[in-house]
């Protein structure tokens, strides 16, 4: 009976405490500026929210903002309950970095009017809420150049996530980069149907090793690939971030991300009250999208051919996608001396020439 | 030495105050934890309260996760109370929803009450169909249902992916997969701000304390919990009530489906759960499978999960952090009941031993 006497006496004086302070965890600010995001994943130390993250921070150190986060959100009504705290919390910029978060944001919006959304791979807006996403096959084009110079098997295997259009452009851009370089190199597709799943992931890589391919490039948020890769002795790309620490023998280089100069920009006129929903798909001429430098594992001549075409394509003298391209069902789209317009690219649902694989829905 | 012994059976009042200790206990660990992070702990429990119940916006939240709870836990109680341990729970929910979105895309031109009752019958109708596969296969070949639940949640989550990335794949939406948003016919209404899952709540658990409690076949299912020899003996038709049990038990999960989908999310994804399925049964069971306990738990629940999300927004906690939070109040909660059932006795030496025997 004493030590239940000890715990009651415990319990009450510990209920007590927790009445007694029930102020909340900090108030709400004033009229300054404060940026919420909401990540679909972890932030971790590479990948697809890394890479916001790291505009996060940027922001922070350049502007002076106080921001906060919250990895990990479902794309569901989760969101609502997100932007809810956030909005109680100050924030009156909010970005939204996942496809799926859309709808939510859009069914808060014009609850918060005077909250900026900013929705990154969106396609809805509002009058507080815009779309922005960047043109990453363009690096997709240049990685692909390193890649077909780099092959020897005349194989590059790329571990490809979920059968939509944003992956089969990175594809087909990828594609045409190898083929500028070195006509003869197919590029053998594999879908995991995973964003992140490393275990997946690496299996899918090792299949295509196996199958004598001697590149391996990816569209998954996980390093894994590139893993598979070091193991097995070969080269690799990666995506979204710089990951050579994961697999410094095989990384080459990566097409990524990197959001500073559009988020600086973009709190700089909110703070400014000019802000305007604007939905952007960013190029490499914004620096939104870029190939990351080229590791020793890169293969002779390609950084000067890398730089020729990304020179030429920041300058707006090259497009990944003209004149005449072959598909792989042997049909053609576009015209000599013309690009495809943004409207085709987006709702691309086909392979090129040159890549070995099959999109099996639709 | 420490021996350990079974207990007679504590007054209530104990049990709840080990109950309620073994949360102080979790609280005090993580104290430390959130001090080594620089958080004032007592500042962080008490915001997972207002949290959770200080806007209205927060308290509907919280509601909203309160009432899918609690209806699959029922649903999972009438099969634990048989000792039919289904764990497919969060599959149920995924078939339910299913249905209720064929019908919300397919019909969503019929008048609202209509499609919304044709939502709710169909939801329930193949969540209990999905549920009766493992107890079929239970009745007729002895199947492990522990097993056979488990792995037909995935199933159900690779057959809605599969919807979600093909046939149901929505034109609308630039090649992104993803199923089309329901149109206001095929969306729960609300009551007083809430929508109204948590009036069928209420209806939902006096109905089943009535029929767990007064009813012959609860007593059926009682029964056979206890013993499949003496409901044979009673003369009780043991198949048939597990079939039904286990139907019922399905058509709440799949019920929840179809409020999910309709209520909350407007949508159907593989996240319209949230992990539910799995949640409800810590829910059950730590209920003791009482129905009216249900609820209560429920809502617990329902405010540790929303606290410790807004915890992660007002202190920016990272979410793994809060994971372990929920993660140590659970296992002190569950561990408590290890100490209501059995004692520990601090044997101080070998002489003492044997004048204990």
């Amino acid at each position: 009976m004493r030590k239940l006497k000890i715990i009651s006496v415990l319990v009450l004086s510990l209920l007590v405490l927790l009445t007694a302070c029930s102020d909340q965890g900090s108030e709400p600010q004033g009229t300054t500026t404060k940026v919420g995001f909401i990540y679909v994943g972890m932030i971790g130390t590479e990948g697809f929210t890394y890479s916001h993250d790291q505009g996060r921070l940027y922001l922070e150190q350049e502007l002076g903002v106080e921001t906060m986060y919250q990895e990990a959100v479902d794309e569901s009504a989760e969101v609502e309950t997100v932007i809810a705290n956030m909005v109680d919390q100050g924030c009156n910029v909010i970005f939204g970095t996942s496809y799926g978060f859309g709808k939510y944001m859009l069914n808060v919006a014009d609850q918060y009017p005077d909250v900026k959304f900013l929705h990154c791979s969106g396609a809805q807006d509002a009058e507080n809420m815009n779309t922005y996403f960047g043109r990453m096959y363009e690096p997709r084009f240049l990685s692909g150049l390193v890649a077909g110079l780099k092959t020897k098997t005349n194989k590059i295997g790329y571990v490809a996530a979920y059968e939509i259009s944003e992956v089969i452009r990175g594809i087909n851009a990828f594609t045409l980069g190898v083929q500028t370089v070195n006509p003869e190199a197919e590029v053998e597709v594999v879908w995991t149907h995973t964003w992140y799943d490393p275990a997946t992931e690496k299996e899918a890589a090792l299949a295509l090793i196996d199958n004598n391919c001697d590149v391996i490039a990816q569209h998954q948020d996980t390093a894994a690939p590139q893993q598979a890769a070091e193991e097995r002795g070969i080269a690799a790309v990666g995506y979204h971030s710089i990951t050579e620490k994961n697999a410094p023998e095989a990384y080459m280089t990566a097409p990524i991300w990197n959001w500073n100069d559009y988020y600086k920009s973009e709190v700089e006129k909110v703070i400014a009250g000019t802000w305007t929903p604007e939905n952007v798909w960013l190029g490499m001429n914004d620096g939104l999208v870029l190939l990351a430098p080229l590791t020793e594992n890169a293969p002779d001549g390609a950084a000067e051919i890398v730089e020729e075409y990304q020179s030429k394509i920041i300058a707006g003298d090259f497009h990944v996608f003209s004149g005449v391209i072959t598909k792989q069902d042997g049909t053609t789209i576009g015209e000599e001396g013309q690009a495809l317009s943004d409207e085709e690219m987006l709702n691309m649902s086909y392979f090129i020439k040159g890549v070995n694989g099959k999109i099996e829905t639709n | 030495m420490i021996r350990i012994s079974k207990r007679l059976e504590l007054p209530p009042y104990l049990q709840w105050l080990i109950r309620a200790s073994s949360i102080i206990f979790a609280l005090i660990i993580m104290s430390v934890f959130l001090l080594a992070l620089g958080h004032n702990p007592i500042k962080v429990y008490s915001a997972m309260v207002t949290g959770s119940f200080g806007t209205f916006f927060r308290f509907r939240k919280t509601i909203e996760l309160m009432i899918p709870l609690s209806i699959t836990a029922l649903g999972i109680l009438v099969a634990f109370k048989m000792k039919f341990w289904n764990i497919g729970a969060e599959g149920q929910i995924l078939m339910g929803a299913f249905a209720a979105t064929f019908f919300a895309l397919k019909f969503a031109y019929l008048p609202r009450p209509l499609l919304l009752i044709l939502m709710a019958i169909g939801g329930s109708l193949i969540g209990g169909l999905w549920a009766l596969i493992p107890a079929f296969f239970k009745v007729k070949y002895a199947t492990n249902e522990t097993l056979f639940t488990l792995m037909l949640n995935y199933i159900a989550i690779k057959w809605i992916i599969y919807l979600q990335y093909g046939p149901w794949k929505d034109p609308q939406q630039a090649g992104f997969p993803k199923i089309p948003d329901f149109s206001v016919n095929a969306t729960l209404p609300t009551l007083g701000g809430i929508h109204v899952g948590w009036l069928i709540l209420i209806a939902l658990v006096i109905i089943a304390h009535i029929v767990m409690n007064k009813t012959k076949f609860g007593f059926e299912i009682a029964v056979i919990g206890e013993s499949k020899n003496t409901a044979k003996y009673a003369g009780m038709s043991v198949n048939k009530v597990i079939l039904s049990t286990l139907f019922i038990s399905g058509a709440l999960g799949g019920l929840v489906g179809m409020m999910q989908t309709s209520g909350v999310h407007g949508t159907l994804s593989t996240s319209i759960t949230g992990g539910i399925g799995y949640t409800a049964i810590i829910v059950t069971w730590l209920a003791h499978v009482k129905v009216h306990l249900i609820p209560v738990i429920g809502l617990l629940f329902a405010v540790l999960i929303q606290g410790a999300f807004f915890i992660q927004t007002a202190f920016q906690i990272p979410h793994s952090v809060a994971d372990i939070l929920q993660g140590m109040i659970l296992f002190s909660a569950l561990g408590s009941e290890f100490f209501i059932n059995y004692r520990l006795h601090l044997v101080k030496n070998r002489r003492a031993k044997r004048v204990v025997k």
